[in-house]
Order: C-alpha cells, then structure tokens, then sequence
C-alpha cells in the first residue's frame, strides 16, 4: 500500500486529543499493510511537538517550518501541505474533521488533483485498496467508498476513533521540509477572536451532555439544564433550533453543523429529533430524551425516555440523582 | 453589489425513518412522492444575501445544478426577493459528483460574470458534505470562507464572523470570494410575501445545457466520480427506547434516575 501523513497539532509539545485519535486510525491501518504512519507538524518555530509524536505511533515525522505558519492561516496551511505532499509522493493524508480541516482538505485535494472524503468514521485496506466509510443523509446510512485516483484528503470525525496509546520511549525520525510561502497569497485576515466562556467541561470532551432544544422555549431554562449539567459534572448542549432563536452561543450546538459529541450520557431535553441534531450525537452511549410529544424522532435514537414536560421533570430528577450518589 | 447564490433542492431530510429508501442500484434515495426543500443552509445563504442586498444595493441571481424540478427552488427564492435564476439541468450531469458539481457551478458563474460575492450553504443537507464551496472557490481561484454565519460588506471587501469550536472568529478578505453560510439567529430565512411570489412566478428561469456551458463531457457525470460508491447500509431503525412510567411527573422523574444509576450510568 502506501504511507499514510496525519495532519497533526497540539499545545506546546502536548498532541491534541484529535491528533491522537488520527494517529490511533493511522496506526491501525499502517499496521494492517505494514506501512509506515507519517505525522506533519506545521508551526512557525519548533515546539517540540514533533519529538513527543513517536510515542503515539508515528514512525517519521516531518516538520514544516515558517513565519506565516504561525497562526495557521489556511491559505499557508493548504500551500504548505501540497508542498509537503509533493516532496513526500504522499498518497495519503488524514486531518481533523474539525474547522480548519474542512477548509483544508477540500481545497487542497482540488490543487492536487486527487480525491476528497470527509467525516470518515472507518478506514480499511484490503490488498492495496482503501477503502472509506462515511455517514450519508444525516447519519440514516453508512456508505463505504473507494477512491479511484491518488491522492485521497481523508478528514476523519471526530470521536469516532480510538485515540493511539502512549508507548513511553517509542521514537520517531523527525525531518524538516522546507516550505516557500508568499504572503500575498493569503487573502484572508483575522481580525478579532472571540473566544466563548466556557466554566467547567468543554462540550466535545464532556462524558455527561445535557442538551436543550425548542421546547424549552426561551433562554431561561437553560439555567436549569446548567445546574444538572454541574451536578452530573457535565456540560450544557443545544440543538440548532436553540441556537438559531439566539437563546445560547452557537458554540453549545450539536449536530451537523456544531459540535460531534461522544459522550457517556446524554440528556435530550425538549428536543425533537432532527436528523442533523441526530447526527452531532447519535454515537452517545446512553441517550435520555425528555420530550411532551411521544412521536417526536429522538424517542427512536433514545435508550430511555420520558414523556413529559421537563418544567415538572428535571427538579425531581435532579432531587433524586443527588440522594442517589 | 453583485451575489450569486448557488442553491441545491433535496428530499426533505426530517422525513421520518420509515419513509427513507434507498434505490438498491444507484445506491441513491428515492424520491417517490415526498416533498421537495432547498436545503437548510442554501436558505441562512439566500437571507444572508438578501440582508446584503437591503443594506448595499445590487443584484442577486440564484444558480442551481439539478433535475428540472428544481426550477420550483430557484422561483421560491426568487418569491424571497432574489431577482434572476438559472437552472443548469441535464441528464448527463445528474449524479455528478462534488468536484463535477463545483466546476458545472464554476462555469455558470463564468457564463453569468463573475459576481463580488458567491454564497453557498455551508453542508448539503442530504449528503453531508461541505465540500462543495470550497471547491467552488478553487475553481474560481478564489478566497473562502466557511462556516460564516455574518457578512458585513463595503469597500470592496468584507468582514466575515466565521465559527471556529471555541467561538468565533472576525475575519477580513477582499471580494470578490466564496462564502459558505452556517445558520445563526441573524440569518434565519424570511417568509416570502404573497406578491412576491406571485411576481416570481411569472418570470422565467433558463435552462442550461452541457453544451451551454461548453463542458467536457469527461469532467461531468458518472464516469467522472472520484469516488467509488461501493456499498450503502440502511442500518436497521428498532426502536429500544424504555419509556419511564409513572402516575406523576415527579415518579417518572425518579425512576428515571433510579434507572441511570441502576445501569451504572450516573
């Protein structure tokens, strides 16, 4: 088969809980065709990123450095990789299925006249072939695809991965590849960035989500879903609905177009079910919907519900939960 | 100020489960005789540019790649105030795939003259991909911006709110670009007024061809897919929801949690 690049990031010289999932996916795959996994590590000077990397599976990695990387606009980010990838013969790439990578990937298969495949949930070789499994229409089917041309620009889902383990010792050859980037081709500038406060647990980390959608009706009751979220030691979630009546910030969003969460326990509250809600948190393990109207979609996705208004639901529930634990 | 909207028709997709088919050959869902939508972030596009439009001036025309049928996406924008539409409908072009979509969009865009700004939904609402606008922009060697929930335009540039996973960022490109538009309480489509439609309604929407548009047969269609579709799996929908009983909402609210902790769960 063929070497497989991650797309890799981090803090400092921490890998981010993302680059572990790609290099967990990248392992398993390399190990099956007995090829090797080769992270690319994109920064403006080095971190030490790309020494912590071999730890958790890579066997090479190749460094990238640049002033205008700094920041990873993506216009420097898509230049940077097609040079990469040229140097390298890549075949194949795996990023995040997060913003950025959605940016990237596209763009950068266009340039290299290869293949783009998004939301990968599955990875498979079989005698030199690859195959890609993805979700379609809204999470209702699972599709398995077969690139017909190299490269193939895989974004992987979040979460939906098994992250690489630590292998205390394990080392990686680390090399730079030089990359020449003009700044007038990066047409786009950050001006400001908002970041939303967020106490406690981050959504796309919680174990616990108790998420709120059109039937709570206003801003206010998200109160109540916070002092749960607390309890449980989660975090609050929001369907688009929710997020559209501009009752939450969009960063509380699950679903196609917000967060893809993974958690424990999830806690549908006045949310109907919409297919592109389902498919931000369908993989959660235990799913509770609390919901007025027994037709409503979630209760077909939900492991136990309740019909019933969550006004009279939640603070006997909440009562109970503490006395329980 | 100069937008094009590029929209795309689709099945419903809040159709409950048990009306989802799938043709077993195409490997595509079946219409049969459910309704037909633009998809939901086309329509936070269609309002953000009307928004533009009512705060700049200019023109709106909406291009759609599609099955004559979608003729009736392209009036319904205009009934909200967009004011020309062009359909690109062939058979030859139906099941393209993204990167066939992005340059057949490319080239009407071309045809049309290049506008300051194209907008596009941020996700098709049936397949999922959000690839297309992208491609869009490199097609026509242009900037994008994804995931834009807000446009603020003038002097030949804008300043865009782009989400990022921790909130936001203020991002600012010259036009002319590509945008694609994630839904936000400042862009939620408008209705459209009675007059309107029936204004739209009688103005007449062409159709383009493949050889309108000069396209390489080689670079549209089905044997132009980048990407084998080797295998769709409906996975089968049974319901295992446990309903909670209970005389009150207060028994049911704490059978719920004797359930949770009984599964080991909270």
């Amino acid at each position: 088969m063929t070497d497989t690049l991650v797309l890799v990031d981090g803090s400092g010289n921490v890998p981010s809980r993302n680059t572990l999932e790609l290099l967990g996916v990248a392992r398993r795959l390399a190990d099956a065709s007995q090829d090797m996994v080769e992270a690319v590590v994109l920064e403006e000077t080095p971190s030490g990123l790309a020494e912590a990397l071999g730890a958790y599976g890579a066997d090479v990695v190749l460094t990238a450095h640049h002033p205008l990387l700094g920041s990873h606009p993506t216009e420097a980010c898509i230049a940077a990789l097609q040079q990469v990838m040229a140097h390298e013969k890549g075949e194949v790439l795996l990023l995040a299925d997060d913003y950025a990578g959605r940016e990237v990937a596209p763009r950068l298969a266009h340039r290299l006249d290869g293949v783009v495949v998004t939301e990968v949930v599955a990875l498979e070789t079989e005698g030199g072939s690859l195959t890609f499994r993805r979700q379609l229409y809204g999470g209702r089917c699972l599709a398995s695809l077969v690139p017909q041309r190299r490269p193939v620009i895989a974004t992987v889902k979040l979460r939906s991965q098994e992250p690489a383990v630590e292998q205390p010792g394990r080392t990686a050859a680390v090399r730079e590849i030089p990359v020449a980037l003009d700044r007038s081709r990066i047409r786009a500038k950050v001006v400001e960035r908002v970041v939303e406060e967020v106490r406690g647990v981050k959504l796309e980390n919680a174990r616990v989500i108790v998420s709120g959608g059109r039937g709570l009706k206003g801003p206010e009751p998200f109160q109540e879903l916070e002092v749960l979220a607390q309890f449980l030691k989660g975090a609050v979630g929001a369907s688009r609905a929710a997020t559209d009546a501009g009752w939450v910030p969009v960063s509380r969003q699950v679903g196609q177009t917000g967060k893809t969460v993974s958690p424990d326990l999830y806690i549908a509250v006045g949310i109907s079910g919409a297919i592109q809600h389902l498919a931000g948190m369908n993989s959660a393990k235990t799913i509770v919907a609390i919901n007025t109207d027994p037709d409503a979609p979630i209760f077909k996705v939900a492991h136990l519900g309740v019909v019933g208004d969550f006004k009279a639901v939640l603070p006997p529930f909440l009562r109970k939960c503490k006395e329980l634990t | 100020m100069n937008i094009i909207v590029c929209i795309k028709q689709i099945i419903d997709p809040e159709i409950p489960t048990e009306q989802f088919k799938l043709d077993p050959a195409t490997k595509r869902q079946i219409r049969g005789g459910l309704s037909l939508v633009i998809s939901a972030y086309d329509q936070n596009a269609l309002e953000v540019a009307l928004q533009l439009k009512e705060k700049v001036g200019g023109k709106i025309t909406v291009l759609s790649l599609g099955a004559p049928e979608a003729q009736g996406a392209l009036k319904s924008a205009m009934g909200m105030g967009v004011d020309a539409g062009v359909l690109v409908s062939d058979p030859p072009l139906l099941e393209s795939d993204e990167f066939s979509v992005a340059h057949i969009l490319a080239k009407a865009i071309q045809k049309l003259a290049l506008p300051d700004l194209v907008l596009t939904g941020c996700v098709s609402g049936d397949t999922g991909h959000k690839v297309v606008g992208p491609l869009l922009a490199e097609e026509l060697s242009l900037p994008c911006l994804t995931f834009v929930s807000r446009i603020e335009a003038g002097n030949g540039k804008v300043v865009a709110r782009k989400l990022m996973e921790d909130g936001y960022e203020r991002v600012e490109a010259p036009l002319p670009l590509v945008a694609t538009i994630v839904s936000d309480d400042s862009n939620v489509p408008r209705y459209s007024k009675l007059k309107d439609i029936m204004a739209a309604a009688k103005k007449s929407v062409p159709f383009w061809k493949t050889a309108d548009l000069g396209l390489d047969p080689a670079r549209v269609g089905t044997g132009a897919a980048r990407v084998q579709l080797c295998d769709v799996i409906v996975p089968k929908q049974e319901s295992k929801c446990e309903f909670v009983t209970g005389d009150t909402a207060e028994e049911q609210a704490e059978r719920l949690a004797l359930r949770l902790r009984e599964l080991k769960v909270i």
